[in-house]
């Protein structure tokens, strides 16, 4: 019988200090069995348990995307036991990741129209996978305009920076960089919050799907932007967080009335959360 | 499937000869009150009980359970890798549970052997486990099985339902499972015409002695937000005090912690019955918590129950009846309660 639960070991074969308070952190993992790769195939959206063993598991999106070979990445901040574990963690050692786990975002249902990203603070990791898989050769003409706005604290805390840089070159996307606040003379980006930016620079719900991630104040002041844009409800996407233990929809912790986040989500659209508890 | 009868001294002598086949679990009377164990030697069984404290449940999903090994060491060759811990998925008999714990079992199993995942200790117990029920010839007044789609003598999700007829019992074989077993117990005969309508008449007045109950026919179609938005949440959680009682009790809840221990480099992955009740539940590391209050975490035990599960699955509560949370719960909030109020909401 196949176990649900039995993470593939892995190697941490490389990790990024992504911020300035180094609270960010991007591992690169290799599978230990080259035949788990294959197993492990995933979609972008979708998270897995890492599994640091004597400490726990703890559910992350995946930062990867399907279209980058031989390894998986994840971006971890330091928050309580298994995250600062995992910090203190060092190249070459074995732990375990568990997944593909959830759902992912509406592929299909974007084909043919502009995607409109965006993001704030850490939770751009997912997002990240999906630009990577949008841009890369096979998949961009499946997609109209790409816009992405991310926000972060301040420029040190943006995640990819040299990702973000490469992308603001490229004219088959456009990007909205922004910081809350900045004493940078050489910033060269928007300064203002999230949902402020993205007032001012989408100007059209027209053939476009929103995908929306970030801490839940980011995401409150957010969906009143997109709804006056007009987006409906069906096409503002969200990725939900709620504390998570099996990943597979049976320890019962992350519930949204009968749904579980894990297994059901994390990805819903304001249209079905708009029919379950505001519970989250 | 077969029918036969045994005095109650056979059948004793003939579980007990189980033993060599089968992990044998009855049971016993623990001061005031019964539990299950498993069958030994001084093991005294006895099937003149109402029911167990704790529900079988544990059985099958035990309370603690190792679920993989491994070493911190990193001399060792196989060093933080998981392995799945060595179990013994033997047979086992459970004798003598009443009716609406089987249910339980059909309820619990929704949730661990699905079309999409199968948790792999549940199911390799559930399937090496036969059940052999005994009816309730004398309900309690907190039982509302029949409210639930159950009854004192339902046979749903047993493998052998006990009529207790005074000095004998009736073994009425209801899978395969269940004539395996009753093939392999000494004595007993085939059981007459007379007995069996001696059992008709035991199920059916004891059908009758079943006082309490309660119409969960209306909560599918009631609507979610409407149910969860109710005002009667907040004072009918007012005196709980998130003890957990009930969801530890109760056979029907499943919900689990998962947890790593690590002595001397050697360490298991092990998960614990956990509870909605308790605030850890729901903590985020970021401190949020989406059931910070009380009355949320009631109201979660109570929808999810009486709700969420009824919308998910489409067949009936998630409840067997069996009466538990009613007695055990230290300031007597009652289910049946509940579900009238949200009849009526
Ligand atoms: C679908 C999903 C995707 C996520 N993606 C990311 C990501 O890409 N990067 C990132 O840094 N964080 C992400 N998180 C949050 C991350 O899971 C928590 O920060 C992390 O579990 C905290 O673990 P800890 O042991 O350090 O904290 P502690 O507070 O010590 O937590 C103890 C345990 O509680 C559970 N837990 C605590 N907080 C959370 C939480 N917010 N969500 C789920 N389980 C929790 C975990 O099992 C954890 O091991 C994601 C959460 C979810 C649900
Ligand atoms: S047993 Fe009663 S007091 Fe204890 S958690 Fe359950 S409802 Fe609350
Ligand atoms: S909710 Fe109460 S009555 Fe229903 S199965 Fe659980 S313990 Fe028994
Ligand atoms: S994490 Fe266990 S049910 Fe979702």
């Amino acid at each position: 019988m196949d176990n649900p639960y039995l993470p593939y070991p892995v190697r941490i074969e490389e990790i990024i200090t992504e911020t300035e308070d180094k609270n960010l952190k991007t591992f690169k993992f290799v599978f230990l069995n080259p035949e788990d790769e294959e197993k492990f195939s995933y979609i972008p959206g979708q998270f897995a348990e890492l599994s640091v063993p004597g400490k726990g598991e703890i559910p992350i999106g995946i930062a990867s995307s399907p279209t980058e070979k031989g390894f998986v990445s994840f971006t971890v901040n330091k928050v309580g036991l298994v995250t600062t574990h995992l910090h203190n963690m060092k190249v070459g050692e074995i732990m375990g990741i568990r997944g593909p786990l959830g759902n992912w975002y509406p592929w299909e249902e974007m084909e043919g129209k502009n995607v409109v990203i965006i993001g704030g603070g850490f939770a751009f990791t997912t997002l990240r996978s999906s630009i990577v898989y949008m841009l890369h050769p096979d998949n961009r003409p499946k997609f109209e305009d790409i816009i992405v706005v991310y926000g972060a604290r301040s420029p040190g805390m943006l995640l990819y920076k040299d990702e973000l840089a490469a992308w603001e070159q490229r004219d088959d996307i456009q990007m909205h960089i922004t910081v809350d606040a900045t004493d940078d003379p050489d910033w060269k980006y928007n300064v203002g919050f999230v949902p402020t930016i993205t007032e001012q620079k989408i100007t059209s719900s027209e053939n476009a799907i929103a995908i929306v991630c970030g801490p839940p104040i980011m995401i409150k002041f957010t969906q009143p932007v997109l709804e006056k844009l007009g987006f409906p409800p069906e096409r503002i996407i969200l990725s939900l967080e709620m504390r998570m233990k099996c990943g597979i929809g049976m320890c019962g912790r992350c519930n949204i009335g009968d749904q579980y986040v894990c297994k059901d989500g994390p990805v819903f659209s304001l249209a079905q959360l708009k029919k379950m508890p505001p519970e989250y | 499937m077969e029918n036969k009868v045994f005095s109650k001294d056979e059948w004793l002598e003939g579980i007990k000869a189980l033993q060599s086949e089968y992990k044998v679990f009855v049971p016993v009377k623990a001061g005031d009150f019964h539990k299950f164990v498993r069958l030994e030697e001084q093991t005294i069984p006895d099937l003149d009980y109402q029911n167990t404290r704790l529900s079988p449940k544990s059985l099958v999903y035990p309370e603690s359970e190792r679920m993989f090994e491994f070493s911190t060491d990193e001399n060792d060759p196989d060093y933080n890798i998981l392995k799945e811990a060595q179990k013994d998925f033997g047979p086992q008999a459970i004798i003598g549970l009443r009716p609406c714990d089987a249910h339980g079992f059909l309820i619990v199993k929704r949730n661990f052997d699905n079309p999409e995942y199968k948790d792999p200790w549940w199911v390799r117990r559930y399937e090496a486990s036969t059940l052999v029920g005994l009816g309730c010839n004398e309900p309690c007044g907190t039982c509302f099985c029949s409210s639930v789609g159950g009854g004192p003598f339902d046979e749903e999700g047993l493998d052998v339902l006990l009529f207790d007829l005074e000095d004998q019992y009736l073994a009425k074989a209801l899978t395969e499972k269940g004539s395996t077993l009753l093939a392999k117990l000494d004595g007993g005969s085939e059981a007459s015409d007379k007995e069996l309508s001696k059992a008709e008449e035991v199920k059916k007045a004891a059908q009758e002695k079943i006082s309490s109950k309660v119409d969960t026919s209306k909560l599918a179609d009631k609507d979610v937000l409407e149910l969860f938005n109710a005002p009667f949440w907040e004072d009918l959680a007012f005196a709980c005090i998130n003890c957990g009682t009930c969801t530890f009790l109760c056979p029907t809840c499943w919900c689990f912690d998962i947890q790593d221990e690590v002595y001397q480099k050697i360490g298991d992955r092990i998960r614990n019955w956990d509870a909605c009740m308790f605030p850890l539940f729901t903590l985020h590391g970021s401190g949020h918590n989406p059931r910070s209050e009380k009355f949320q975490r009631v109201r979660q035990r109570f929808m999810h129950k009486l709700k969420y599960y009824v919308d998910k699955y489409g067949n009936g509560v998630q409840c067997s009846g069996c009466g538990r949370c009613v007695q055990f719960c230290p300031v007597n909030i009652d289910i049946r309660h509940v579900i009238e109020l949200m009849n009526s909401h």
